[in-house]
């Protein structure tokens, strides 16, 4: 049997969870791969509503990657009433283009592909969002619902800083314990004196 | 040794009179019989072991016994891709084996990083922290190479001077054998290169002076 749709998927889980929000995220590409967007205080009991529902049993958690949202930056123009002062010295009241800018803070966000060996569907693709990309890095571990999550739920918390409240064995697992740095993250440099020299002829 | 003395030598020679020198002799067996350390890293480790193997026959030019530890190789080929978290090792390998001993740097990431430079996980060249004696180009390099690099080592192995200012490192014992192995900093390796065997501006073919 195959898995409903994304839409059916979110109703079921938000009637099985209580208080429990999900926010589908379409994707518009010809994959059609959508996700469910789970609220972070209530992801643990979704992931076992879904590991453990009679139909779904959606018991295999196939991957565990991280993505790096950075703080982005819009712009629009708005028009605004000003004093303007002429050349000749004379100010006058005018209608001017001005450029806003607003700050769209970044986050970081855990990403889980679910299939079910026993139904032989998938796949569900889960979604967790940290508050920012500084001091609030926290998302819920779900490696104690899918215990194949742990390694990669390490890999995400050593590349990109995503911290799994609940992970049994949180450390970092490819750098070494004392590196510092989130090096899949967008905005990281390596050390200056390793960059190397670019050859150009002139 | 003098031109005239090495004519000297081939004409004794045509008229059955074979004369060498302690230098040669001792160069002679020191070429031939160039252990090295079983160690790969990736790919061009595959490479390295089919070199080994029966249809290209490392074994012709002497280098056949492929030693476990360190303690008894003399020649350590750097087979592939050097990741940040393994230079410790490869330098404490190379730190342990006895004098003479000898450096292949094998394939483009040994040498340079190679494809994987732009990572921060990639050491860029196994030739910031040791010595390297012959690099070999290549993704990975053919057997073919990996024997011509071998074939050059022994060429250079053979032209070493036993004494003299230019004698080489395991006679003088001014020059170290050893070198220091990097720490793990907070950001990378530290220090990113030993300047004592890393020569940047000369040494490094990607670096260019306009």
């Amino acid at each position: 049997m195959a898995l409903p749709p994304v839409e059916q998927i979110k109703a079921q889980i938000e009637a099985g969870v209580p208080g429990a929000s999900v926010t589908v995220i379409l994707n518009g590409s010809p994959s059609a791969q959508h996700s469910l967007l789970l609220d972070p205080a209530h992801a643990r009991a979704v992931a076992e509503l879904l590991r453990d529902h009679s139909e779904w049993r959606l018991d295999y958690c196939t991957l565990v990657t991280g993505v790096d949202w950075p703080d982005t930056e819009t712009s629009e123009k708005v028009k605004v009433r000003k004093f303007v002062k002429a050349a000749d010295g004379t100010e006058s009241e005018q209608e001017v283009d001005e450029v806003r800018k607003t700050k769209v803070p970044g986050y970081l966000e855990a990403v889980y592909h679910l299939f079910s060996m026993e139904k032989k569907h998938g796949q569900v693709v889960l979604r967790l969002r940290t508050g920012n990309r500084t001091d609030d890095t926290h998302v819920p571990s779900l490696t104690p619902v899918w215990r194949g999550a742990e390694f990669q739920e390490r890999e995400a918390f050593d590349l990109y800083g995503i911290v799994f409240d609940g992970h049994p064995d949180l450390r970092r697992i490819l750098m070494w314990d004392g590196f510092k740095d989130y090096p899949m993250r967008k905005d990281y440099v390596p050390p200056a004196d390793e960059i190397p020299v670019i050859e150009v002829h002139s | 040794m003098a031109d005239e003395l090495k004519e000297l030598k081939i004409e004794l020679s045509k008229n059955g009179i074979f004369t060498t020198t302690l230098e040669e002799l001792y160069n002679w067996g020191r070429k031939n019989s160039v252990w090295p350390l079983t160690f790969g890293l990736a790919c061009c480790a595959i490479e390295m072991i089919a070199t080994t193997m029966a249809r290209y026959d490392l074994a012709r030019f002497g280098a056949e016994v492929f030693r476990p530890s360190p303690r008894q190789a003399d020649l350590i080929i750097v087979s592939g891709t050097v990741t940040k978290k393994m230079a410790p090792q490869v330098v404490r390998l190379y730190n342990q084996m006895p004098e003479p001993k000898y450096v292949i740097a094998m394939g483009a990431c040994a040498i340079s990083g190679g494809p994987f430079r732009d990572g921060y996980n990639v050491l860029k060249g196994i030739d910031r922290y040791i010595p390297v004696d012959v690099h070999i180009p290549g993704c990975p390099p053919r057997p073919e190479a990996l024997i011509h690099a071998f074939m050059t080592l022994q060429k250079k192995i053979d032209e070493q001077a036993l004494a003299g200012s230019a004698r080489p490192r395991h006679l003088n014992k001014d020059l170290p054998s050893e070198f220091p192995v990097p720490a793990f900093g907070e950001h990378g390796l530290e220090p990113p290169q030993n300047n004592e065997v890393f020569h940047e501006a000369a040494g490094n073919p990607l670096k260019v002076i306009q």
